[in-house]
């Protein structure tokens, strides 16, 4: 196989595994947002969250 | 009575979760948009410049493989330096950090083995061989693994996950050194050193220019994604302590009734 064969293979395969760390973190924290308001939706939210105090 | 400012003035202010999650909402597009441009100038040197008169064009597979390489342990050096956060410190964002570090290190290092394997069936004429270099970087990549099996196992007790994870990865941390001086203290097919050495650089500049672009896009990849994971991590805890809170108050109300 030729040279041209490996190096696409392999910038491929860094861009899968890169793509797949950034869908990760972008749908993970989409569902999280989600969840809290679903939460919040409900009457739970932080008790910091009524005086803007941190937690 | 007057609201707690969130502005950020010293280090340990960080320890907040509340100013770090403002920092991050801050910086996160920036980072992002700065990653973006380095890949892009990374990835048009390492198509545009020449190809080595011995490697010829798989040449190219280094200006991943080397990057990737370098953060699989640079990784588990904050992971190492989160773990004493957590142990010695305390600091509350400390075990935040390690755990939503760790699937990140597990995908440099995964870059790594692959890219590495693509280019030495060409080169070396095999996908693999069990030398020191090659052999440690796996036991790297399981010892990621192992830390995040770890992590979902004793999700009901962050607390304990926190601190038995964090001297496991104290413990891993033995694994750094033999990495980077495995292709000195036994005789490997990996080739030495190139680009980090007390001499300075021994690889034509033609090649260095490309490697460190990307090897600096990379590590800026490997942060922007870590400040994101973190908050994703912070949220998360935030939100099964709201879920206690509720089901104590169900419970208290039932009992009440």
């Amino acid at each position: 196989m030729s040279h041209a064969f490996y190096v696409t293979l392999s910038y491929l395969s860094a861009f899968g595994i890169a793509l797949g760390l950034v869908l990760w973190v972008w749908l993970d924290h989409r569902g999280r947002q989600k969840e809290l308001a679903r939460l919040e939706a409900a009457g739970i939210r932080r008790r910091s969250a009524h005086s803007g105090e941190a937690q | 009575m007057s609201e707690p400012s969130l502005a950020i003035r010293k280090f340990s202010d960080l320890a907040n979760p509340t100013r770090f999650l403002a920092l991050v909402a801050l910086l996160w597009p920036w980072m992002a948009g700065l990653t973006l441009c380095l890949f892009a100038f990374g990835l048009y040197l390492s198509f545009a410049t020449l190809g080595d008169y011995q490697q010829g064009e798989t040449v190219r597979i280094m200006y991943i493989h080397v990057p990737a390489a370098w953060l699989s342990m640079m990784c588990y050096s904050v992971m190492a330096v989160s773990a004493l956060g957590t142990l010695v410190w305390r600091h509350p964002l400390a075990d935040v950090s390690a755990k939503a570090a760790a699937p990140l290190g597990a995908c440099f290092t995964l870059i790594a083995l692959i890219t590495g394997s693509l280019w030495g069936k060409p080169m070396w004429g095999t996908w693999w061989v069990w030398d020191a270099r090659l052999t440690s970087v796996f036991v790297l990549f399981l010892m990621y693994l192992g830390l995040i099996a770890l992590n979902r196992a004793m999700a009901d007790d962050p607390t304990r996950a926190a601190k038995v994870g964090a001297v496991l990865i104290l413990v891993g941390f033995v694994n750094i050194p033999i990495i980077k001086f495995s292709v000195e203290w036994w005789n490997t097919l990996h080739q030495p050193a190139s680009v980090v050495r007390l001499d300075g650089p021994t690889i034509d500049p033609e090649f260095l220019r490309p490697l460190m672009v990307m090897a600096v896009a990379f590590t800026l990849f490997f942060f922007t994604l870590h400040v994101l994971a973190m908050r994703n991590e912070i949220l998360r805890r935030r939100i099964s302590v709201l879920r206690r809170h509720a089901a104590r108050a169900v419970g208290r109300e039932g009992s009440d009734a």
